[in-house]
């Protein structure tokens, strides 16, 4: 790497007071044609790129993003990893991507701040209960590490949660994943442009796609806000506006585009040192390296591509903060966020083929995809390159909505993930 | 976070609805001569537009009623209310 960050490179550039640092990333003009360009210059699509050239020796890519890099849903996530997931295709999925994690800073020579804190999903009724032991049991069979928490237990591993048994949401116990924890989303979507930018991929922001060029059941490029572009393979990764995209080629996916919301408190001394999920009543707590509480909210039950979301959802997730930790009740909100997330009916997402030559989608991660960002990343690549799935992601192609194989994780993550 | 004009019970905040997605999505005739792509396309394909889209609501909190309302999904602003069984408006794409 030409500019390998260590710390030397620390030291060396303190002595200059930080001005000779080299620009991490490139900023070129689009090229008349590319082998193959990805749509979404987030975490997976640039993680999509950077795999696809260091894995599958592809060097002439482009990543398009029509705003800046990590700008959308990447930068607006609760940062949430985990991988306790019901099913054996989602259990090895997810895995996948937490097992590229724990490597991910030495990977990338980039610090992704990936912390294993844990993350604990609470039980606030008998149904949680069964449901919450049942996946630890599935969760332990397919080699996932999780153990299921008493009530004193869950009080003993994070002693602010309040335990009465008389409040509204008791807590019946939980479950926990010592494995999972948080990272800092913006790193992740830095170290990837950087490491793909390093392999010679173009990272073109501020580029719109505008239509899709098809010939016959094939496409032929890209109409963008900076012109045609020329491609024989376009992997599209753009979230919530997945569906827009698919429109350009004619396409309708199975998905509703909805706003999910998050806060963050004023920053205060540490008081949680794990990840709290409360899925049945959407009130998702950690905290910040900079000691701000990051809150996630749920979604709201309409189709809207407003990044802000309605008032009532995050005040309905609060009751239940405060419920749950009266500690935190005379805390302030700084900021208060939305995103827009692509949800599939059966809360699974899309890595996948479609039946247009040379066009394959990336989509319908819904609320939890920042989790999943290098294993998604070297999933697709896989599939682009080959123009096959991995076997990790073979059960996430498009064709289960007509086969009916779906991969049913509403229930299994409890609602959110 | 918006108001919605329900046609039976006047403007009502949007929290006292539930959404019931798009709109105009018939249900097949024969559902047993329905292929399997057919079934795919009506159970779970959606249009998500970003822009007007046609869609149904329930009063849920309130008279309980469906109707059906055209919305701009990119700044939520709604531009027509028409009851179930109304021709949709013509006027928007």
């Amino acid at each position: 790497m030409k500019n390998k960050y260590s710390v030397f490179s620390l030291i060396k550039n303190a002595l200059s007071q930080h001005e000779n640092w080299q620009q991490a990333w490139g900023n070129p003009e689009p090229k008349k044609e590319y082998d193959a360009i990805i749509v979404g210059g987030g975490g997976h699509g640039l993680a999509t790129a950077y795999y696809l050239a260091k894995k599958h020796n592809l060097k002439n890519i482009a990543v398009l993003e029509k705003g800046w890099i990590g700008g959308g849903n990447t930068g607006r996530n609760t940062t949430i990893i985990r991988s306790n997931y019901l099913w054996d295709a989602s259990a090895g999925l997810y895995d996948h991507a937490l097992k590229l994690w724990e490597n991910l800073s030495q990977e990338l020579n980039y610090n992704v701040m990936f912390s294993q804190r844990g993350v604990m999903n609470l039980a606030h009724n008998l149904q949680d209960v069964r449901d919450l032991k049942r996946r630890t049991h599935a969760n332990r069979l397919n080699g996932i590490d999780a153990v299921w928490l008493n009530t004193e237990e869950v009080k003993k591993f994070c002693p602010i949660i309040n335990t009465s048994s008389d409040i509204r949401y008791p807590v019946l116990g939980g479950t926990l994943q010592r494995r999972a924890g948080t990272a800092r989303h913006d790193a992740v979507a830095w170290g990837y442009a950087r490491g793909a930018s390093e392999m010679g991929v173009d990272i073109i922001q501020n580029c719109e796609v505008k239509g899709i060029k098809r010939n016959g059941d094939r496409v032929e490029g890209l109409e963008t806000t900076k012109g045609f572009i020329k491609t024989n393979k376009i992997g599209v990764v753009a979230a919530g506006h997945s569906s827009v995209i698919a429109n350009m080629a004619g396409l309708k996916l199975p998905l509703e585009s909805k706003p999910l919301q998050a806060l963050v408190s004023e920053p205060v001394k540490p008081i949680i040192d794990t990840v709290v999920m409360s899925n049945a009543v959407h009130a998702y707590v950690s905290q910040s390296d900079k000691g701000e509480l990051v809150i996630g909210a749920g979604t709201d039950s309409y189709v809207s591509y407003t990044q802000r979301g309605s008032h009532n959802i995050v005040e309905e997730t609060l009751k239940a903060i405060l419920e749950l930790y009266p500690i935190f009740s005379r805390m302030k909100m700084l900021r208060q966020w939305g995103g827009i997330v692509d949800i599939c009916p059966d809360a699974s997402p899309i890595i996948s083929k479609t039946n247009i030559k040379g066009l394959y989608f990336n989509c319908g991660w819904g609320t939890g995809g920042f989790k999943a960002t290098p294993g998604s990343g070297d999933l697709f690549a896989h599939t682009i390159a080959n123009d096959e799935p991995h076997k990790l992601n073979a059960a996430f192609n498009l064709n289960r909505f007509v086969s009916g194989d779906l991969v049913d994780e509403h229930g299994a993550a409890a609602v959110a993930h | 976070m918006f108001l919605i004009n329900c046609p039976f019970c006047g403007e009502r905040d949007q929290s006292e609805f539930s959404s019931g997605g798009e709109a105009h999505i018939v249900r097949p005739k024969q559902p047993t001569e329905l292929s399997d792509d057919e079934w795919a396309e009506y159970l779970f394909m959606r249009k998500n537009i970003k822009g007007v889209q046609f869609e149904r609501w329930n009063h849920v909190h309130g008279c309980r009623k469906w109707f059906n309302v055209v919305r701009d999904t990119s700044n939520d602003k709604i531009l027509s209310v028409y009851k179930m069984g109304e021709k949709p408006p013509v006027n928007y794409k």
